[in-house]
């Protein structure tokens, strides 16, 4: 009987395209997109999109996919962080006023950019554990809180950020920008590996049963909304970098946008399921829906109709297919 | 402590050690002390002579203290192996968890207990309740506990994993491991169990080598209680009530039968075998693909819950996973029990407070359900009495039908012959019957007939007075046996 119930396990491939149809899906979503994109791009264009797209594409898309793992990780113990946004809005500030031309001085406030972003995250984790408020309250509260300091440190666009800075970071010419998405990729994949990653999931499962498994819930989830301040103070350096000047206004459609991501990479916002890998995907994908509605010439007032529209089919079909998946076992 | 009262006991290495008790006799805190959960207000707790006090459930595993707990503390969204080696995960370079290596742990621990049907890829979730409490005791094993504590660990397996239970239990005691458990069914703390001690109200009642079911009953209830099973009414007509014409579905293959007035039908089965699904198709709540139903002569529709309640059918069911279906455990009592009935006692869309009082309190007098008043949250009631409120449910939207999905499981012995009671003077008033129950025992002493079901089949009708529980077992065995 063993070996014939051994033999009618289904293989790990089948294991793992039902267990992640989110993502599975997400990267179907991508290629969909890209598909479209050129197709689009080569009618409106008569030639096919080239190198100069791509890093457009991937420069811009940055910012976003550093919001969008932040979010995924919070995301993934149960909560949420409509912070983000005033993270980025503060860092990019502090980015853009602080910035010297020197090598050190470059190193140094990027450090310090980083800090910033990882304090605002323990205060919001804290608030979390400690203070037992729900993460909407809170981070919907520092939101707030981070968006007036960031008003406080820049009150009008402005500041100056050195060109080496721009082109280690955001550089135009080509899409190096790519490299940091291998980076954080490899990021996550050695902390998926560690006991605060196996916790992060534990929690966002149950918290409960994580507890009983002996995992520290507060230590963890602090740690969730540290990480996500310090992946939105990237993205607001990384914007800093790319515009070469800071505005203290920046961030603000990146909270919703990073949900957006984290939605579209499968990513369940009930917490316990999907991966920062799939928000870094979500991320694509809804730069390039504006890509795509951009060049169909749709009137931009109807943008985040669309964008709104798809993210609704998305989500459903996300959903479905997994359960399909799964289901045939 | 309220659950407890000056309780104590005590237990040796090498023995397994049976509590029993009415429900809210505080086994289950008892259980919940010894293993770090809860803390006693006063007492003592010695493990080979030394004293212990448990913080938290790491500082009773410190003591090679282990426990499985009821309720189930698995993570649904995680691999069986991720569940079994969580905190204990074989790490590579840097420290990194190495996890081809924590499959591979799995699979071999699971092979060694025994379990291989068990896939360590498959998700918790897609795990049927059986295979998730087996994890649970997996994992529990795996640790190499020197005292391992299980509350009530055989109420969600049927036979064959019960048997494999007791197999590794038995495997425990011969490496001189002392082994606590909570059980509700007699005839495994027989089997089982070297010495059984006795919970009432609180307090340690006695301690015994052996000891007649009919005597621990009445320690446990400080009454006795005749016989547990009542006398079924003859049956009064041939008049179906509930016919089923080779329904097919989810896990449920042409399923024929009819169900009459007055009738108490039984149906057998192992876990798996389509009767839950069964139950759920009969009641709307979940699609068929093909077949008919007809209730009273009248082929009937059932779309979802709403339709079965129009036609009369009333679902009771225990809830597999606890929280999930039923009851909502944080509203009071009254709210539960009008729950199904909101229409009716609703004038113009809004609820007629007194009406819905009056008749809630007549279904707590009636089920004699145990709680301090109306507005008390179902979730604080005790297991059985959280049962009663769910049939009561059903009685008030006033069913001809009742299908009843294991209500006694999990349940005390005082509680059950209540339920018993219950359903037999139901069926006497003319109330058609279909109900399952994973305890053979009751089956067969409760229905006019039995329906064993196999593989989504009905594999074997049994009647009066051919209804004995090893005849139930056997034909709900036959294929697996054969094998």
């Amino acid at each position: 009987m063993s070996n014939a119930a051994v033999a009618a396990r289904r293989n790990r491939w089948s294991h793992g395209l039902g267990q992640n149809a989110g993502f599975a899906l997400a990267l179907v979503l991508l290629a969909a997109s890209i598909v479209v994109y050129c197709a689009i791009y080569f009618i409106a264009q008569r030639r096919l999109p080239g190198g100069f797209e791509l890093t457009t594409t991937v420069n811009n898309t940055m910012p976003l996919v550093f919001a969008g793992v932040g979010q995924a990780i919070v995301v993934i113990t149960r909560g949420i962080d409509l912070s983000i946004g005033g993270v980025i809005d503060l860092t990019n500030a502090i980015a853009a006023l602080y910035l010297g031309d020197s090598l050190l001085s470059m190193a140094g406030c990027s450090l310090l950019v980083l800090l910033v972003g990882a304090a605002c995250g323990l205060f919001n984790g804290l608030l979390v554990t400690y203070g037992r408020v729900q993460p909407i309250l809170v981070t919907l509260a520092t939101l707030a809180i981070f968006q007036g300091l960031a008003i406080r440190v820049l009150p009008s666009p402005g500041g100056q950020v050195p060109s080496e800075f721009t082109a280690v970071f955001a550089n135009i010419e080509a899409p190096w920008s790519l490299v940091y998405i291998a980076i954080v990729i490899g990021f996550w994949f050695c902390f998926r590996r560690t006991s605060l990653g196996v916790g992060l999931y534990a929690i966002g499962n149950d918290e409960l049963a994580a507890q009983a498994h002996a995992v520290n819930v507060i230590r963890t989830r602090v740690a969730a909304y540290v990480l996500s301040g310090v992946f939105a103070a990237v993205a607001g350096l990384f914007m800093a970098a790319s515009s070469t000047s800071g505005d203290a206004l920046t961030g603000n459609g990146y909270t919703l946008r990073s949900i957006v991501a984290v939605v579209l990479g499968g990513v369940n916002l009930f917490g316990g399921r999907g991966t920062p890998v799939g928000a870094i995907v979500g991320a694509f994908i809804s730069v390039m829906i504006v890509n795509i509605l951009f060049f169909a010439q749709i009137d931009p007032l109807y943008q985040s109709f669309f964008e709104g529209l798809f993210l609704v089919v998305a989500v459903l079909a996300s959903g479905g297919v997994g359960h399909f998946i799964r289901a045939r076992a | 402590m309220q659950a407890l009262i000056g309780a104590s006991l005590s237990a040796s290495f090498g023995e397994v050690h049976a509590l029993v008790g009415e429900n809210g006799a505080g086994k289950s805190t008892l259980i919940k002390a010894l293993g770090g959960r809860l803390r006693p207000d006063s007492g003592a707790i010695e493990i080979k002579e030394e004293r212990v006090s448990f913080a938290r459930p790491e500082d009773a595993h410190a003591y090679g203290v282990r426990t499985v707990f009821q309720e189930l503390t698995l993570l649904p969204w995680m691999t069986v192996a991720e569940n079994l080696l969580i905190g204990r995960e074989p790490r590579g370079p840097f420290g990194l968890i190495r996890r081809r290596r924590t499959e591979q742990e799995a699979e071999a621990l699971l092979a060694s207990l025994g379990v291989e049907h068990i896939d360590p890829l498959a998700l918790v979730e897609d795990l049927s309740l059986a295979e998730r409490q087996v994890i649970e005791i997996v994992r529990a094993i795996n640790a190499r506990p020197e005292i391992l504590l299980l509350d009530e660990p055989t109420s969600s397996l049927v036979e064959r994993e019960v048997k494999w239970l007791f197999r590794e239990i038995r495997k425990l005691r011969d490496a001189n491991t002392c082994i606590i458990f909570t059980s509700h069914r007699w005839n495994e703390i027989r089997d089982i169990a070297d010495r059984i001690t006795v919970f009432r109200g609180g307090r340690h009642v006695g301690t015994f080598i052996e000891i007649e079911e009919s005597d621990a009953v009445t320690l446990m209830t400080g009454r006795r209680v005749e016989a547990l099973y009542p006398a079924l009414p003859p049956l009064a007509s041939d008049e179906p009530a509930l016919a089923v014409n080779k329904l097919t579905g989810r896990r449920v293959n042409d399923v024929s039968f009819v169900l009459k007035r007055g009738e108490l039908l039984g149906v057998g089965g192992l876990a798996g075998h389509g009767h839950r699904e069964l139950f759920f198709q009969l009641f709307g709540a979940e699609r068929t693909t093909s077949g008919t139903i007809s209730v009273n002569g009248r082929q009937v529709r059932l779309k979802n819950p709403r339709d079965g309640i129009r036609h009369g059918v009333g679902l009771a069911l225990v809830p597999e996973d606890r929280k999930a279906e039923g009851l909502l455990l944080a509203v009071s009592v009254r709210n539960n029990l009008s729950l199904s009935i909101m229409r009716r006692i609703s004038h113009g869309g809004v609820l007629r407070f007194g009406f819905e009082r009056r008749l809630a309190q007549a279904i707590v007098t009636r089920l004699k359900v145990r709680t301090p008043s109306l507005g008390h949250p179902v979730g604080a009631l005790s297991g059985g009495n959280q049962q009663k409120v769910l049939i009561g449910r059903w009685l008030l939207a006033e069913p001809r039908i009742l299908l009843l999905y294991d209500i006694t499981r999990g349940v005390d012995v005082a509680t059950k012959r209540e339920l018993y009671e219950l359903i037999v003077h139901l069926a006497a008033q003319g109330h058609s019957i279909l109900f399952y129950s994973s305890d053979a025992e009751e089956l067969a002493r409760l229905s006019h007939r039995v329906l064993v079901m196999r593989e989504g089949r009905i594999a074997a009708e049994l009647e009066e007075p051919d209804i004995t529980a090893e005849r139930v077992v056997a034909a709900a065995l036959k294929d697996t046996v054969d094998e």
